[in-house]
């Protein structure tokens, strides 16, 4: 029992951090108020780039901080088109979608004699409590180092957006950039600032993918994670906290996927591997009601203009 | 005074298009030396992909098909303020609904091919029109439901494709769909010895019948377009579809029930989708579904094709033709100068990120004479 209890909540632990990485991405664009659907393809180009990067250094590190620079680099694009050329936030994170898995399988077909998928890397990140065989109860809890940086990166954003100078200026940028912009805070500067911390960290997420829960990138590595980390933040109300535990949530459902359709199961497999995203639905129809968006969400800044 | 005139010229939307193909293809040219392929080379393979042979240019028609109806109900439903994601899904259903009706029935092609038709239409419109009741009724973003439900459509159609009835013997698809339900144009007889003899004495149309998939599809879209031209410029209820698209607030302030029109949107959207999910069954071999690792990108397609077309219905007719295009002749570019197809997913990227900046580059522009004015005060 207690064997099957530590079980889930490793495989949740697991499923949710790449999630948490997009989903904590994802807000901190948003709080300022540009609309992200990019960390899709932000996660996929950090996925790709992870696994090639680990493959030729052979360094798992090397290769997950290359991860979080390539997200970066695409949301470079993200922030150029949304908020220099103030075009349509939503356009822009498509564009993003459409050339994140488009780069990554250009360039691992490049890289890997035409195929798609990279080769397995050597070496994957190291385990909380080490990569040693450890049996039971430590062993079943024995989760990816990530699932820890994950943690500390939600924690960090509860005190930057609530007891910072900055994370203020932060928010005022995505509630009111006009009034912002009257206090002196630059807004397109923090704006731009942290659409390309959100790819970064959407980079990292999808390298958690490649370098932890599976060993190569494929061309279904991210499938959906980067969108349900986005109903995970808006299930959890634009918060740091909330958006984490939507995504354990969400984390759990796939944790119950894949427990229950190991072996004979009664549930067909594809049954099960709609619950996830059933699951977020019927959630966000339950629970949402009103959630409050940013106000400024959407919507491009000039200096000058009226509200 | 030349950053005005192209400020001028770059207002107009059909201009603005041509600059971000252009750029787009020459950015892909970049890209490809960079890789090292010759770009030039890797260019004129492309368009001798397309153009150099009537089979080409006949799979490129059909190719085309069924993301222009795609791109059709995504920019139908972006003319009103709807961001129809979804539409992967959508087609997803109606292919599993036109191939089952298909399957199931067997009656003469009058009444077959509307009712496989039908069932393509109905499902798409259904699983649109929940997309539309969960923004109305339930306020939830229809970016996060549509994709929910496309992934939702992915795995539900997996599953229903091997369940006893359907699925053929071992294989993970099902049975093609019956000999009436087919939509080919001279389908059964190009196949007899008739045909096949007359059809090699014709020039150009007869290689393009004999050899590839003619179907009733790509009309079958031009006229869609049209009627969606049509029912969005002159009709009541395309006004408003319209004005809840411009600004809600001013259109319930006339009087307009918003959330009964976000539903009829998604439904005439995935109607659309679902349509052209029939067509495509119907009109391309293997006439039947399979079980998917991963979505085909024909509803996902429709996106990009909307936004190039600028959400025009009649434009998406040339926009899907271009992504059908490139999609076929990128082919060429493997076997001509070995590089990898995958480069013209980059390529529709980058095209779509220039339509969408190109409308802010004459706002750029003009800023930068009124600079310099402030410091002549």
């Amino acid at each position: 029992m207690l064997n099957s209890i530590t079980l889930v909540i490793a495989i949740t632990l697991m499923y949710s951090t790449p999630m948490v990485f997009a989903g904590l991405g994802n807000l901190i664009s948003e709080k300022t108020g540009v609309i992200n659907i990019g960390v899709e393809g932000m996660m996929t180009i950090g996925a790709f780039t992870g696994a090639a990067v680990c493959y030729f250094t052979g360094n798992v590190w090397i290769g997950f901080l290359c991860a979080g620079i390539a997200g970066g680099f695409l949301a470079i694009l993200h922030a150029v088109a949304s908020i220099l050329f103030q075009s349509d936030q939503t356009i822009s994170g498509l564009v993003i979608n459409l050339i994140g898995p488009g780069a990554a399988l250009f360039i691992s077909s490049l890289l890997f004699d035409g195929a798609t998928s990279t080769q397995p890397v050597a070496n994957k990140l190291p385990k909380i409590f080490g990569n040693g065989n450890i049996r039971g109860v430590l062993g079943n809890l024995n989760v990816d180092v990530t699932v820890v940086f994950a943690f500390v990166t939600a924690v960090f954003f509860i005190w930057l957006f609530y007891k910072t100078k900055w994370g203020l200026h932060l928010q005022a940028v995505g509630e009111h950039p006009a009034a912002a912009d009257t206090m002196g805070i630059q807004v397109n500067k923090i704006r731009f600032i942290c659409v390309i911390v959100s790819g970064i960290l959407a980079g990292f997420g999808g390298a958690t993918v490649t370098l932890g829960i599976v060993s190569q990138f494929t061309p279904t590595t991210i499938a959906g994670q980067g969108f349900i980390s986005i109903a995970a933040v808006i299930f959890g109300k634009w918060t740091p906290h909330g958006a984490y535990g939507a995504c354990l949530l969400f984390g759990f459902a796939q944790a119950l996927t894949v427990l229950l359709g190991g072996g004979q199961s009664v549930i067909p497999s594809q049954l099960l591997a709609m619950f996830p995203y059933i699951l977020t639905l019927i959630m966000l129809v339950l629970f949402v009601g009103r959630a409050v968006a940013p106000k400024a969400s959407g919507k491009s800044y000039e200096k000058g203009s009226r509200l | 005074m030349y950053m005005n005139k192209i400020a001028q010229i770059l207002k107009k939307s059909v201009f603005r298009t041509l600059a971000a193909i252009v750029l787009g293809l020459f950015v892909a040219g970049i890209i490809l030396a960079v890789a090292g392929y010759p770009p030039l080379r890797s260019m004129l393979a492309l368009g001798k992909g397309i153009f150099s042979s009537p089979k080409y240019v006949s799979n490129v028609l059909i190719k085309s098909t069924p993301i222009i109806f795609t791109g059709l109900s995504v920019a139908f439903a972006f003319k009103t303020g709807l961001f129809n994601i979804g539409v992967e899904g959508q087609f997803i259903v109606g292919c599993l609904a036109s191939t089952l009706v298909g399957i199931t029935l067997d009656l003469p092609p009058v009444i077959q091919v509307p009712l496989v038709l039908l069932a393509g239409l109905v499902a798409g419109a259904a699983y649109g029109g929940m997309i539309g009741v969960l923004k109305a009724k339930f306020g939830i973003h229809e970016v996060i439901s549509g994709i929910m439900l496309n992934w939702i459509a992915l795995y539900l159609s997996n599953y229903i494709c091997i369940l006893e009835p359907f699925r053929k013997g071992d294989s993970n698809g099902t049975y093609q769909v019956s000999e009436a339900s087919k939509t080919l144009i001279l389908g059964a007889w190009k196949n007899t010895d008739d045909g096949r003899n007359f059809l090699k004495g014709i020039p150009i149309l007869g290689e393009a019948f004999l050899k590839t998939d003619v179907n009733i599809g790509f009309l079958a879209a031009v006229i869609m377009a049209i009627l969606l031209a049509v029912l969005l410029k002159k009709t009541t209820k395309g006004f408003e579809l319209r004005a809840v698209g411009y600004n809600k607030y001013s259109a319930e302030a006339v009087g307009i029930d918003i959330k009964k029109n976000i539903i009829d949107v998604m439904l005439i959207s995935g109607a659309v989708a679902g349509l052209g999910a029939a067509l495509y069954i119907t009109g391309n071999t293997p006439h039947k579904i399979t079980v998917l690792s991963a979505f085909e990108g024909m509803g996902i397609n429709g996106l990009p094709v909307a936004l190039i077309a600028g959400s025009s219905p009649v434009g998406c007719i040339l926009s899907g033709l271009l992504f059908g295009g490139l999609m076929y002749g990128g082919q060429a570019l493997q076997y001509e100068v070995g590089a990898p197809t995958e480069i013209i997913n980059i390529v529709i990227g980058i095209i779509v990120f220039f339509v969408a900046i190109m409308k802010g580059v004459p706002r750029l522009l003009l800023k930068i004479p009124r600079r310099g004015g402030k410091h002549v005060k």
